[in-house]
């Protein structure tokens, strides 16, 4: 199957395939896995991921911009309103960024179907959002700009430190349950004529939160949390929120990409490890690239945690016909 | 007999009952929503230019941009507990009413979605409910008082823009001490033309005592209900009461 579609029926939950078929590889990426499979390869390759994990340094140069990110956008949404900036109006939800419409797409989308109108205001807000996402990648909202998701790598790490000491333990959902729930909060959305979706949204409550102050909501929110520490590791993110597959409909074509580059990898999958959409990373498992350069898919939020990871610069920023960023 | 399942597919079948009740807890507690709205538990006071409930919920993209524009921020969004309404505004007038200090309804002029419509650009268009003389025993002006001090106390943080002390800047209602020989602060604050007027009681020229009476220009922006020295307010909004209706 072609690439591009694998990994928007992956992005729906489909599984990784865990073979390819011979004619779905390329002459080089053919000839690379061959020559990778060579037995003095083996083991200078077992040689290399020792020496590494050996002298394991922890790199956060994308995370410190990332999380910075996420902390200024928000804040800015604070800052404008109690210091009365009047940079960005309103929420993550809607606002005006310096006067021009900004919406989000599924409370857009929540909104339209349940009014069942088109509004002008919201038609620009969607599509200046639209193409601001989708010029920066799709999910990078996610990691890159929803609150919750700052939260949510917290609650992560500590549920990755309570696990390594096996107090808790990941319970993996299907990932397909996002696209059920995208589905039925359409539906409900045009059935009931409420944005049902709303009332559970917890990027919309925190947003609100951030800036009108904390509500009773907060208590979801916490709920989720408690959860993703002790029983799901990040279940919303994950398996639950319709938000991260909105934007990753995006992300499907989106010119900046995290870009894979065979020959650099050694296959001992720490990228994966800290993957929240590890299903993306699959093809750095071994004999699993189609290609020896490879865009990573959709479901990407383009965190560069991966990046950060890598031990031997498989993986990259790439901005699709320009090369690598960095 | 029972089939033997290898562990692997025990673990899917776990995930996918586990997902099953995942997302079915989402829905269900999304749809909680529903109970606040249909046994019309919460009954709110809307920002002017608010179409009807039903489509106003719709529409409002949950935003909080007419609560930032208000000059005396009388917008406040709705909590969890409104279900469907979670992050929509409203106005609770007793707390801070809509004086209209902005001038020119900037709250409609802020909605992205048109849930404060549009076709509203006067503050006499504004139809939010009615005010109606709730506890006429407590109403001052009934009972022939007048009124001297503090409408409602030092503490209170509630703002009124008054056009003879700055036309531009609404100030606290606390720093603005009243002295009136007979209570007249419903009719004397509010901010729309011949919605309220004092009545005389009886056809004796020698009885001071008056009652307020709501007038159909009456857009219910609640500032009677704020500015009531009785405690509590004498005369309060009816959200959402058109003029006409019982």
């Amino acid at each position: 199957m072609n690439h591009f579609l694998d990994t928007v029926r992956q992005m729906f939950g489909g599984e990784p395939k865990l073979k390819l078929a011979p004619e779905d590889y390329s002459d080089a990426a053919k000839a690379m896995h061959a020559a990778k499979n060579e037995p003095e390869q083996r083991k200078a390759r077992v040689a290399a991921i020792r020496e590494e994990l050996a002298h394991h340094t922890e790199s956060y140069r994308w995370r410190k911009w990332r999380w910075t990110s996420i902390i200024v956008i928000n804040l800015l949404f604070v800052v404008s309103y109690h210091l009365d900036v009047q940079l960005v109006e309103g929420a993550l939800t809607a606002s005006r960024f310096v006067g021009f419409h900004m919406a989000d797409l599924n409370a857009a989308l929540q909104v339209v179907l349940a009014q069942k109108q088109i509004l002008i205001n919201l038609v620009i807000g969607v599509v200046t959002v639209a193409i601001l996402w989708w010029l920066v990648g799709g999910r990078t909202f996610c990691s890159w700009a929803c609150p919750y998701h700052l939260v949510a790598e917290l609650a992560e790490k500590l549920h990755l430190t309570l696990a390594a000491r096996r107090i808790v333990e990941d319970h993996p959902l299907h990932r397909g349950t996002r696209s059920v729930l995208y589905v039925v909060f359409v539906v409900l959305a045009l059935v009931t004529g409420y944005t049902v979706f709303e009332t559970v949204s917890p990027v919309g409550i925190l947003s609100r939160a951030l800036i009108y102050g904390a509500g009773i909501a907060l208590v979801w929110v916490a709920v989720l949390l408690l959860i993703e520490i002790f029983y799901v590791r990040r279940l919303w993110c994950r398996y639950l929120c319709p938000i991260g597959l909105t934007y990753g409909f995006l992300g499907t074509t989106s010119p900046i990409t995290v870009h894979y580059q065979l020959d650099n990898c050694l296959h001992e999958g720490e990228c994966r490890k800290v993957c929240l959409v590890p299903h993306v990373i699959e093809i750095t498992k071994k004999n699993r690239a189609h290609d020896v350069k490879v865009d990573i898919g959709a479901d990407c939020t383009r965190c560069g945690m991966c990046i950060e990871a890598c031990p031997t610069g498989a993986l990259s920023f790439r901005i699709k016909g320009l090369g690598d960023l960095l | 007999m029972a089939k033997k399942i290898s562990r692997k597919q025990q673990k899917q079948r776990r995930a996918l009952l586990m997902s099953i009740a995942a997302g079915g807890a989402t829905v269900a507690l999304s749809l909680l929503g529903f109970v606040p709205v249909i046994g019309q538990m919460v009954k709110r006071l809307r920002p002017p230019g608010a179409l009807d409930e039903k489509p106003f919920l719709a529409s409002c993209i949950k935003c909080g941009q007419c609560v930032q524009v208000c000059p005396v921020e009388a917008i406040v969004l709705a909590d969890a507990g409104d279900g469907f309404g979670i992050g929509t505004p409203y106005i609770d007038a007793r707390a801070q009413a809509c004086d209209f200090s902005c001038d020119a309804v900037q709250c409609v002029l802020a909605c992205p979605t048109g849930s404060l419509s549009h076709d509203i650009d006067k503050k006499e268009q504004v139809r939010m409910g009615l005010a109606r003389l709730d506890r006429p025993d407590a109403c001052l002006a009934r009972k022939g008082e007048g009124f001297r001090g503090l409408a409602r106390g030092a503490d209170f943080p509630g703002l009124h823009r008054y056009t003879e002390v700055d036309r531009w800047n609404p100030i606290r209602i606390a720093d603005h001490p009243y002295d009136l020989d007979l209570c007249d602060l419903c009719v004397r604050e509010c901010p729309i033309e011949n919605a309220i007027a004092l009545e005389p009681m009886s056809g004796d020229p020698a009885d001071k005592r008056r009652t307020p009476v709501v007038k159909e220009p009456c857009v219910g922006c609640g500032m009677c209900e704020m500015i009531c020295p009785a405690e509590p307010a004498a005369i309060i909004i009816d959200e959402r009461k058109v003029w006409g209706t019982a």
